[in-house]
């Protein structure tokens, strides 16, 4: 039960719930506090002391991100003393920053920066040696800048509270202290999986993703290249929020009439590889059952849970799908099918996809991506970078007209398209398997079972005689606790899926720095509800699917498939 | 060949982070500093991420991640020795073997240590090489030393 009581806040009472912190009872009542290293559901660390308040009977000032509320208590939330304190945070943070906000990614969405607007820091107070550190660029994905670090330590907390990865940790102490790597290595030899968290709660430029701008801008360049483009699903019900868009409204016909203005020479939607994964890994997986393979099967969409696995659970690698991910499989039948459709050399195609993830942009390098020596895939651009490199064509995109994608490749089903929320790929999966295993298709198509933002969900699903049970979670901290469950003797699931990203894709390491909870829900219903609302369901309905069956690759896990769509993992030795 | 990290691991069995500090100076005690192989060792037996494992043992000027130098200087920074001018001994020195103290140069000859007083203030500002007590040193006296020991190193190996 609730124990509400009043609590005295700037000479006004407020209402208190028994447990909770002091900043949790402000923000309900529509107070805001300034906070650096809190996040919401971890536990405080009080690391920055950005969110103190005057406690006006002992006259202290008190960390409200960590404090609970008590009766009787009396504070002050912007006393001269609190913004003082609060100001000379700032400045101090300022003083060993370096000063080129001009040049930095994070211009004009830093929280540093706003903080010490908010707090009218106008003159520079106090000098101090600004910090030299070097920048960490031997990752494929993320760029670590120390030198912009405030030690608030979101990135330490998500990277092992969320992911259960601590590639990253305090290093040093004192004055000395940085955030850094095992024995300061390079990211790209550490057990970082690449999943760009730490990017999305880093306050300031610390942290980004790297960038492949020139060399996209040069293919775009290059008559003699064809520069097409593939975007995830998630792409389209994300990118709206990096125009200051509301969240979650699907603008995937102004996306592709953007990417046409700005040279792209084809557009392909990613969900149509979605729907062809969903047709090779169904087949896997009614394989498996069937013929007594390696059970539970495990997805492969995600590259940062492969990596993981290599890393942490290689006695899992056995249990991943052999499916190529949605982006590489698109590759690959760009460069293969595409490329003869249009009598093309694949060396003369540049490949571009657009991901909501950093983890991509490492997936795409690997070797095990590529066919006869050529990467499926060229270069990666994060949802955030997609909204920049639209602004630097200067494409003005509340005057264009929506487009549809090109075809083949264009068209997808919705259960290709929900692939974007943690769920979806489990809920196509079963859509294709079920109709597979029946000749009937499933009822209603949906399993609410396996949608939401929830750590775990499981469930079981009757088709025909065969009950599976199956299993999806997010963040890969959950994904370790399950797997352990199974190492521990669980049997009676049969397949998972798992997403690094909390809430799946849509709340990927590239999306829009500085959504909340709800802009992650609307993406997600947005996703659902065209779901709902469009008539193409089930992936193996899909007519391009249907066609590039017939005349290209066969059967699903037949020759070709395997070739061009499959691939397999190896233990990886990193510094963990 | 047996492996120190191992055996000492052995005496810990079942053991949590509490034992981290402990292990960490053992090892640094058998082996003489903290390498990367031992780190993964100590982190497979506690379940404790590297990164953890650098992150305490950085925390504490005690630890070190490279061997020791052939000959190991140890710089006293307590009260008599630096009211007596080590500072600028030790930054001399480390300007002279462009090493920082914590670390060892490259070709291993050298390894530099700062310790709190070691019991020596009637020859401060005192250094202590291989066991060795050098007294009254000075931003002079601390290049001819090393570059005997230098000269020492050249001449066994002729
Ligand atoms: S959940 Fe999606 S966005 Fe996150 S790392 Fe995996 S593939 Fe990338
Ligand atoms: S936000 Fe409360 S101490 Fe950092
Ligand atoms: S603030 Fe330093 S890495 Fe996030």
């Amino acid at each position: 039960m609730k124990i509400n009581f009043n609590i005295e806040v700037n000479n006004q009472s407020v209402e208190a719930i028994k447990g909770e912190t002091i900043l949790d009872a402000l923000n309900r009542n529509g107070i805001k506090v300034p906070t650096l290293c809190h996040m919401k559901d971890f536990t405080p660390t009080g690391a920055c002391r950005m969110c103190v308040v005057e406690d006006e009977i002992t006259g202290k000032l008190i960390t409200s991100c960590s404090f609970p509320v008590a009766e009787g208590m009396k504070i002050k939330t912007h006393s001269p003393k609190v913004v003082e304190a609060r100001k000379t945070i700032v400045e101090l943070l300022l003083s060993n920053h370096p000063d080129d906000c001009l040049y930095c990614v994070r211009n004009r969405n830093c929280e540093l920066q706003n903080l010490s607007d908010e707090l009218q820091v106008r003159e520079r107070r106090i000098i101090g040696k600004k910090n030299n550190y070097n920048i960490d660029n031997s990752g494929v994905s993320i760029i670590r800048d120390p030198d912009k670090c405030i030690l608030c330590g979101r990135c330490v907390e998500v990277c092992e509270k969320v992911m259960g990865v601590s590639a990253i940790d305090y290093v040093n102490r004192g004055s000395q202290t940085i955030i850094g790597t095992a024995f300061n290595k390079g990211l790209n030899v550490s057990s970082c999986v690449n999943c760009g968290q730490c990017i999305m709660v880093c306050p300031t430029g610390a942290l980004t993703e790297k960038n492949h701008f020139p060399e996209i801008r040069e293919a775009l360049n290059d008559p003699a290249k064809t520069v097409v483009i593939q975007y995830a699903p998630a792409i389209s019900v994300s990118l709206a929020e990096e125009f200051g868009i509301e969240s979650g409204k699907d603008i995937n016909g102004i996306m592709n009439s953007a990417l046409r203005k700005i040279g792209f020479n084809r557009v392909f939607d990613t969900s149509f590889a979605a729907d062809l994964t969903i047709m090779e890994e169904s087949a896997e997986l009614i394989n498996r059952i069937t013929n007594n393979g390696v059970l539970p099967m495990m997805t492969s969409c995600c590259p940062a849970w492969v990596k993981y696995a290599e890393e942490f659970v290689p006695e899992f690698l056995p249990n991943i799908s052999s499916c190529k991910s949605p982006q590489q499989m698109m590759g690959s039948v760009i460069k293969n099918y595409f490329a003869k459709t249009e009598n093309l050399k694949a060396e003369d195609i540049y490949s571009v996809s657009i991901m909501p993830c950093t983890a991509k942009k490492f997936e795409a390098q690997r070797e095990e991506m590529t066919t006869h020596g050529i990467s499926d895939v060229d270069a990666v651009l994060t949802t955030r970078e997609l909204g920049q490199f639209i602004k630097l064509y200067g494409i003005d995109i509340s005057k264009i007209e929506p487009e549809v994608a090109d075809s083949p490749l264009g068209t997808r089903s919705t259960a290709g398209k929900i692939f974007g929320a943690s769920g979806g790929v489990m809920e196509a999966a079963i859509r294709t398997a079920y109709y597979k295993l029946t000749g009937k298709e499933l009822v209603k198509f949906q399993i609410p079972e396996v949608r939401g933002f929830e750590e775990r969900k499981e469930t079981k699903i009757k088709i025909g005689e065969l009950e599976i049970g199956v299993a999806v979670v997010n963040g890969l901290v959950n994904a370790k606790k399950l797997l352990t469950e199974i190492k521990e003797g669980r049997t009676d699931i049969h397949f998972i899926e798992i997403m690094a990203c909390p809430g799946g894709c849509i709340g990927g390491g590239g999306q829009h720095i500085g959504s909340n909870e709800d802009d992650l829900k609307s993406r997600m219903k947005s996703l659902y509800d065209i779901d709902t609302n469009e008539t193409l369901k089930v992936s193996h309905k899909n007519p391009e699917i249907i066609e590039i069956y017939d005349k290209f690759l066969g059967e699903p896990l037949g020759h070709k498939s395997h070739e061009l769509l499959h691939t397999n993992y190896d233990k990886r030795d990193v510094l963990r | 060949m047996e492996d120190k990290t191992i055996n000492i691991l052995e005496q810990y069995p079942n053991s949590g982070n509490d034992s981290l500090i402990p292990i960490l100076q053992e090892v640094q005690d058998a082996e003489g500093y903290i390498s990367e192989k031992s780190v993964i060792k100590i982190g497979k037996h506690l379940d404790i991420p590297s990164s953890k494992i650098f992150g305490v043992a950085t925390f504490y000027n005690q630890f070190r991640f490279q061997p020791l130098g052939k000959y190991h200087i140890q710089i006293c920074r307590g009260t008599a020795c630096h009211v007596l001018g080590s500072a600028t001994v030790l930054s001399t020195l480390e300007k002279h073997l462009k090493l920082k103290a914590g670390e060892t140069s490259r070709d291993g000859l050298f390894s530099i240590e700062v310790v709190a007083c070691i019991g020596a203030c009637g020859l401060a500002p005192v250094i202590c090489v291989n066991g060795k007590f050098h007294a009254k040193v000075t931003d002079k006296s601390i290049i001819e030393i090393i570059e005997n020991y230098r000269k020492e190193n050249d001449e066994s190996e002729k």
